[in-house]
């Protein structure tokens, strides 16, 4: 982190880092029409997280992204997914019946619609979050990358 | 895409050439000993089967070896050879002996076992026949969702990818139990370096904004 020499790096890494979540957001929410959903997302997500931490070190990343936060965005996301099932369980559907979320009848599909997007969010926020906690474990475990150890 | 379908000469040959740089790749990456020539080259062949993945149709699939394969294990065994040693310790020739039948037998019953496979494209292959041509006639009335394997995969098979994303879940917390979450090197990065004003930390997932 000292000296001028990773700076063509770092302003590479400042363009591309907001580009990878953009691309990300989009494969999460073109998931319906095209290949791709949430897994790769969150993944993409967690990759441009690492890519910060790498160029600028873990601590700043820590800062910007806390680990207490990491962890607690991979429960929330199983939650949601784990929630939209008791969600049609009270409307008086099966679990993760999405067609009972609105007590729609065969045909319409806006439960549909709503359940899918509602667990790819889960799923998004499960994967980033389990990724970047495992990135955190690894990485914590060395003080800081020093361009030796490469 | 007919062309994919009916397999031409063009396309067998890029198949060709692919799987030799897989094979050539696979080959380097048992050769050498040092750990970090070795995680590069395991993403070069996470990238290199994800295009051939690509190529024979297997769009998602290609999709998400990309995704992982290149991208988050080649950064994950990064961070795990930062904690180990930089080479592999050479091995006596006479132990290679063992694993190199294990593979030679493993390989002579896949390739046994590929023979009955259906060609690709087979309209009247089983996995094309059965229960997926089900899927592809009643899925637009039953979901409405352009993508077929989106609504495999988060509607039909809800019940699976809740148990996948369980499974992500396990693992991050398996990993962060057993190497701890980080922050106690945060915090001794934190003391050594008394004079960095703290930041106040942003509530942004994205850590592009920065």
């Amino acid at each position: 982190m000292k000296g001028d020499h990773h700076m063509i790096l770092r302003v590479i890494a400042k363009c591309l880092i907001p580009l990878i979540v953009i691309y990300a957001f989009y494969v999460q929410f073109h998931g319906e029409v095209g290949p791709g959903g949430a897994f790769q997302a969150g993944v993409i997500i967690a990759v441009a997280l690492i890519l910060y931490a790498l160029v600028f070190g873990l601590t700043a990343t820590m800062r910007a992204v806390p680990p207490w936060f990491t962890r607690s965005l991979a429960a929330v996301g199983v939650m949601i997914y784990a929630g939209v099932g008791f969600w049609a369980l009270l409307s008086g559907g099966d679990y993760l019946e999405y067609q009972a979320l609105f007590g729609e009848p065969p045909g319409e599909h806006h439960g549909q619609h709503a359940g899918i997007i509602i667990i790819e969010i889960g799923v998004l926020c499960a994967v980033s979050g389990a990724m970047t906690t495992i990135f955190y474990a690894l990485a914590g475990r060395v003080a800081e990358i020093r361009d030796e150890d490469w | 895409m007919t062309e994919v379908m009916i397999g031409g000469t063009g396309t067998a040959l890029i198949n060709i050439l692919f799987l030799a740089i897989l094979f050539v790749v696979a080959l380097a990456i048992a050769r050498l000993r040092s750990l970090f020539a070795i995680v590069m080259l395991s993403g070069v062949y996470s990238l290199v089967s994800a295009a051939w993945y690509i190529l024979v149709d297997a769009v998602d699939v290609g999709f998400t070896e990309a995704a992982v394969g290149a991208g988050m294990s080649t950064a994950v065994l990064l961070g795990a050879m930062l904690l180990t040693a930089r080479t592999a310790k050479p091995e006596k020739p006479l132990k290679r002996i063992g694993p190199f039948i294990v593979c030679l037998v493993t390989g002579v019953m896949l390739i046994y076992g590929s023979i009955d496979l259906p060609a690709l494209g087979d309209a009247t292959s089983p996995a094309n026949a059965g229960v997926g041509l089900t899927y592809l006639q009643i899925n637009w009335f039953d979901t409405g969702v352009p993508n077929v394997v989106t609504s495999v995969l988060a509607s039909y098979r809800g019940f699976d990818t809740l148990g996948e994303t369980a499974v992500v879940f396990t693992a991050g917390l398996a990993v962060a139990l057993l190497l701890g979450f980080g922050e106690r090197s945060l915090a001794e990065t934190l003391r050594k370096q008394p004079k960095a004003a703290p930041r106040p930390a942003a509530s942004n997932t994205d850590g592009g904004a920065a």
